[in-house]
């Protein structure tokens, strides 16, 4: 029988590991495998997910609270004091194998089927907890990402098909139209002979798809953090990111709030009796309500601030040098890639859209909504063609996603390219800027415009002055690949070290 | 990195009558050879520990221990109680009494030493042959020998 134990004492230094020996010496004496996670003050090595996985039943020798306890979930498990396990550890073994024996439904044998938790530990683990802050922050930021690229890829690939199923069914106009058929229409009267209708529907199912996008990669990031404990308040504060206008940015500071929340609390000491509630009711709750409400009155008020105050800036801007202003919109879009501040770019763009079939100076209206939709759409594209130009500068996740990219980025979906800033933003980030700061100056330059407010390549029909303006999206795409490598090729050293002693790390 | 034990850390025929006595008795062999700076401190952390839960355990042995600000480097002191003491222990009492100090900061690694050292003590041939060791210095050569990292 395969055997797994976890002890643990109060000072970490005798007990802990007295107790380690005993069930292994019991456990092999009666015959069965056992490994044990010592989970003392010389540092515990946590047992493989693979092994716990396997095993049949869970012995715990503690005295305090077991470390990352959802890993045995779904298990049986016998749970004594540490001294018990000293003294009568053949007896406990014995009761072991006799839960195990009792066990409703075993699950089936091998590691490839974990029990309740899906995925959950194996990503844990991919944070290593002796690394260095740095090393740890990228992983927890890892973490979030790879959790969040799913919703990107579903939601964004979702929108963009609907965007070209539009404008095969109706022709220019139909990528700005089916955003306004509203979700109501699609539930309650769809047409499945309408091909809009069907548009209609992709677009809703990726717009929703969409919206987890900030939730997720925050509740995941707080979940590296703090284990399963941070996943609500992540979740739920990266919901109010998006909700004060936060955008990305706002959800990874919500991931690392709720995640140190959440961990400070369940490593608060707590009389016994609580303690079996605080990871279903005490921490959840706590952590949730702390962590919402400093997003909501603390984070909210600066982040709006700071929103309003680069909208005044622009609006007194727009009558100066247009170029210039080409340029910082470029800036902007890329800079937080569907945050607040390229938020705050794109209101401006589609805002003068409503006053430009009115008003004389509409050409200028119509010039800012190019220039924003071509710096908008240049960092996905230019970071697939990154990954296409030098493969080995990415990870494999990252090499995936730059195929969405292409679709992302010709859809104007500038969040494509969150899932690459996330996982490295003091490289990416800059890149994109002087690629999307470039398109944008080249555009307003050569006077393109745009009547449509979202659409991407779809509604390239509707652009005047087009050529000009795909050179521009072109030359942007390229610069900002090309810098992306060089950044990349500069601290490449420091990063293969980095990712070479992960696995020794983990092992 | 210095030596867990030393024969100056063993005391043989300890004649104490109860653990409060073994323990300050072991911990001043401590002090005296440097490895703790503050009797009274330190004792103080041991006895918060042996409040929690006494430490003794089947088979005769105690083992008081802590972690503390005034240890200097992972120690080991071991006294031999014919009479015995009582220790807590469900089957009588402690005769075999091992205190453990651990310093409080410093990397996990050092103390992988004392982790080693509890992983013998289960064993009955580890504890026999420190029963019939002759001399301090047998029972230093028996612990060196034994307990490796």
């Amino acid at each position: 029988m395969r055997l797994v134990a976890v002890t643990s004492c109060p000072t970490g230094i005798a007990h802990t590991y007295m107790a380690a020996e005993a069930l292994e010496q019991a456990g092999r004496a009666a015959g069965h495998e056992i490994q044990v996670e010592t989970q003392g003050a010389a540092g515990a090595t946590p047992l493989p997910p693979e092994v716990i996985a396997a095993a049949d039943a869970v012995i715990f020798g503690v005295d305090v609270e077991v470390r990352d306890r959802y890993r045995f979930e779904g298990k049986p498990i016998v749970q004594v004091p540490v001294k018990k396990a000293i003294s009568d550890a053949a007896a406990i073994i014995e009761q072991a194998v006799e839960a195990a024996r009792n066990a409703p439904a075993p699950e089936p044998a091998g590691g490839a089927a974990p029990t309740g938790a899906p995925r959950g530990p194996a990503l844990a683990s991919k944070v290593t907890s002796d690394a260095g802050t740095a090393t740890r922050v990228r992983q927890w930021l890892m973490t979030g990402v790879s959790y969040m690229i799913p919703f990107v890829a579903a939601g964004g690939i979702l929108i963009a098909l609907s965007f070209m199923l539009a404008q095969a069914v109706s022709g220019k106009q139909g990528a700005i139209d089916v955003t306004k058929i509203s979700i109501d229409t699609v539930a309650q009267h769809f047409d499945a002979t309408s091909g809009m209708h069907w548009a209609a529907l992709l677009f809703w199912i990726g717009k929703t798809s969409f919206n987890f996008l900030v939730p997720a990669l925050a509740g995941f990031i707080a979940f590296a953090i703090a284990d399963r404990p941070g996943i609500v308040p992540g979740f739920v504060g990266g919901s109010l990111a998006v909700t004060v206008g936060a955008g990305f940015l706002g959800g990874i500071a919500a991931g690392f709030l709720g995640g140190f929340v959440a961990l400070w609390l369940a490593r608060r000491a707590v009389p016994k009796a609580v303690r079996g509630v605080m990871p279903v009711v005490v921490i959840p709750l706590v952590a949730t309500l702390l962590t919402g409400a400093i997003m909501l009155v603390v984070l909210g008020r600066p982040l709006k601030w700071v929103s309003d105050e680069l909208k005044r800036g622009l609006d007194g801007m727009s009558g100066t040098n247009l170029v210039i202003l080409g340029i910082v919109l470029g800036l902007m879009m890329a800079f937080d890639m569907g945050g607040p501040v390229n938020k705050v770019a794109y209101t401006f763009a589609t805002a003068g859209l409503q006053t430009a079939a009115t008003s004389t100076g509409a050409d200028t209206a119509l010039k800012i909504m190019a220039t924003v939709m071509a710096a908008g759409m240049t960092p996905p594209l230019g970071l697939a063609l990154a990954t296409r130009l030098r493969p080995s500068l990415f990870t494999e996740p990252e090499r995936e996603n730059g195929n969405a990219a292409w679709l992302l980025g010709a859809s104007f979906i500038t969040e494509g390219a969150i899932p690459f800033a996330a996982g490295d933003p003091l490289r990416v980030i800059p890149s994109l800027m002087v690629g999307s700061g470039v398109t944008g100056g080249l555009v307003m330059a050569f006077g393109s415009t745009l009547r449509a407010p979202h659409g991407g390549l779809w509604v390239t029909p509707l652009i005047g002055g087009v050529f000009p303006y795909l050179i521009a999206l072109v030359l942007g795409t390229v610069i900002t690949a090309l810098v992306v490598v060089t950044l990349k090729q500069l601290g490449r050293r420091p990063l293969e070290t980095v990712t070479a002693g992960e696995p020794l790390a983990a092992a | 990195m210095t030596a867990l034990i030393l024969n100056d850390l063993v005391l043989l025929d300890l004649d104490a009558d109860d653990r409060t006595e073994v323990t300050r008795r072991l911990a001043e062999r401590l002090a005296a050879a440097g490895r703790v700076t503050d009797l009274d401190g330190f004792l103080a952390d041991v006895r918060a520990r042996e409040e929690q839960m006494p430490t003794g355990l089947p088979g005769g042995i105690g083992i008081p221990h802590a972690r503390s600000a005034f240890v200097t480097a992972p120690t080991l002191g071991f006294a031999r109680v014919p009479k015995g003491v009582d220790w807590g222990a469900e089957d009588g009492p402690a005769t075999l009494v091992f205190l453990i100090a651990a310093p409080e900061g410093g990397g996990s690694e050092h103390l992988t030493i004392l982790a080693a050292l509890a992983r013998r003590l289960i064993h009955a041939s580890f504890r026999d042959a420190l029963m019939a060791a002759p001399d301090e210095a047998a029972v230093v050569a028996v612990i060196t020998r034994e307990v490796t990292p």
